[in-house]
């Protein structure tokens, strides 16, 4: 089943809420995904300050080499956040197995019940002005903090995935024959890892998940950020839930409406349901 | 008057399912699933506000109004009565439905009226693609727009679109309009409330090359 949730914050004033939303959010999907849940936060100056980049980190050493970081743990996820480039955290990381890593997204994995892990993540009193979620209900792999979404996989880029591909062993394949590394077995990874190559290759994420569209077979509801965008595609058959809401202050997406129901303003929101292979994107 | 944000969903159905009173206004639905599900008693129920998956499902005699939007499977194997959606509807409105009437006066996403079993559908704006897939029996009319693939391996349900269709499924085809459809769309629209000209609209069917097994049938 899996369950998704996201939300772009237009108002400024509305960052400093955005945990609390997000956490009203992901109760809406817990049913959903009981196994495990994952959490990418953009803009959460607590964990990674202005000038700063972050690294998300699964089972971090004790000892991180990295002078003047600001250290979080939070379940099996350590952030750390150091005044450098994101270049070179990762390279003082190195050893280290990366979840994440940007000057503005900052992630969080682990399993377990979503809304204990969301206390495990603070995630109440997070700040920012993006965010998404996932709980898992694991289909083609194990339930571990690895295999929780987001994937992200290029900087301050995130997929979040409901359903599962038939053809991603084929396109594993083709990415690493052109030089991509692989974290795990999850599907979805290869997903992310091919919607990273677009971008990177200077796509934008409309014509990246179009792209993933004629290319993937199988089952989807994605959602992927990066630090100026938020877009949603489904499969061609519409295999898995999906609702849209959008306000002038802020855009939203859920497997189902009842993780949309507590936002601001929900009431006078413009909400419908994403049409199959369409891709809906924001950026700015 | 009951309040979802104070009283149980379960309490709810437990009481719709054995009522006391022949009314009810439900608020607060906050897209929950299930809500006045598998009522089967002639009651009046007022929900304001948008709801989850299954909303009246398996109804019989009850008359229900959503004031806002239903997730998947509205009124999924209805038997009897009247569901009214005053917004959009999510996937698979009516599915199975063996009776009854289902209004959606806003849009219906897709696979609207799957395998519909006798049940009627009335859709105010546009219905989904791969809408009336194997439907048995019942009609659907849509007011709008019908997407792609409508009426797969349709059986003897008849569809009504006013608007384009945007492709036929394997084994539907577009039918000749008689006196009899014209007054059957007529009685459905004024069921459901909707002022068009029955004439607008164009009937699509089963070509019935399909459901018989026949050697012709190979794959």
């Amino acid at each position: 089943m899996c369950g998704i949730v996201g939300l772009h914050l237009r108002d400024p004033e509305l960052h400093p809420c955005l945990g609390r939303l997000l956490t009203s959010m992901l109760a809406g999907v817990a049913e959903r995904g009981p196994d495990s849940a994952g959490v990418a936060v953009y803009g959460d100056r607590r964990r990674c300050p202005e000038g700063y980049a972050a690294v998300s980190l699964l089972d971090a050493p004790p000892d991180l080499p990295v002078p003047g970081a600001l250290v979080t743990e939070a379940g099996d996820t350590t952030v750390v956040a150091a005044p450098l480039p994101v270049e070179e955290l990762l390279a003082a990381v190195t050893g280290a197995r990366v979840v994440g890593a940007g000057t503005e997204v900052t992630i969080y994995k682990g399993t377990g019940r979503p809304l204990d892990l969301a206390r495990t993540y603070d995630l109440a009193d997070a700040r920012g002005w993006q965010g998404l979620a996932h709980t898992r209900m694991a289909t083609e792999s194990q339930v571990t903090a690895e295999g929780c979404h987001p994937f992200s996989v290029g900087p301050d880029q995130c997929l979040v995935h409901n359903g599962s591909f038939a053809n991603h062993a084929s396109i594993r394949r083709e990415l690493v024959a052109a030089g991509v590394a692989f974290d795990s077995e999850n599907d979805s990874e290869v997903g992310a890892r091919f919607v990273a190559a677009r971008l990177a290759a200077g796509e934008d994420l409309d014509k990246a998940l179009r792209a993933l569209c004629e290319r993937f077979d199988g089952f989807y509801t994605l959602l992927v950020t990066s630090a100026d965008g938020f877009a949603v595609v489904r499969d061609a058959i519409a295999c898995k839930p999906a609702v849209i809401a959008e306000t002038p202050r802020w855009v939203a997406m859920a497997s189902e409406f009842r993780a949309l129901a507590e936002l601001p303003g929900i009431d006078d929101a413009r909400i419908w349901e994403p049409e199959p292979e369409r891709v809906y994107a924001w950026q700015w | 008057m009951i309040d979802l944000a104070r009283t149980p969903l379960r309490a709810l159905n437990r009481e719709l399912h054995a009522p006391a009173g022949d009314a009810y206004e439900v608020l607060n639905p906050r897209g929950a699933h299930a809500v006045a599900a598998g009522l089967c008693h002639a009651v009046a129920v007022e929900i304001r506000g948008h709801v989850g998956y299954y909303c009246a499902g398996m109804n019989q005699l009850a008359r229900v109004t959503v004031h806002g939007n239903a997730g998947v499977g509205v009124a999924e194997n209805m038997m009897s009565g009247l569901v009214r959606v005053r917004g959009d509807a999510s996937q698979s409105a009516g599915a199975t439905a063996h009776g009854g009437l289902l209004v959606v006066e806003g849009s219906a996403s897709m696979r609207c009226g799957t395998s519909l079993k006798g049940a009627d559908v009335v859709v105010g704006g546009d219905i989904g693609a791969m809408s009336a897939f194997m439907a048995q029996a019942g009609r659907i009319v849509a007011c709008g727009d019908a997407a792609e693939a409508l009426g797969d391996s349709i059986y003897e349900a008849r569809v009504y679109v006013r608007g384009k269709v945007a492709s036929l499924g394997a084994d539907c085809v577009e039918k000749e309009v008689r006196d009899e459809h014209r007054a059957e769309v007529a009685a459905l629209l004024a069921a459901a409330g909707f002022e068009h000209d029955p004439r607008d609209f164009r009937r699509y069917g089963s070509a019935r090359r399909l459901y018989h097994f026949t050697r012709g049938n190979t794959y």
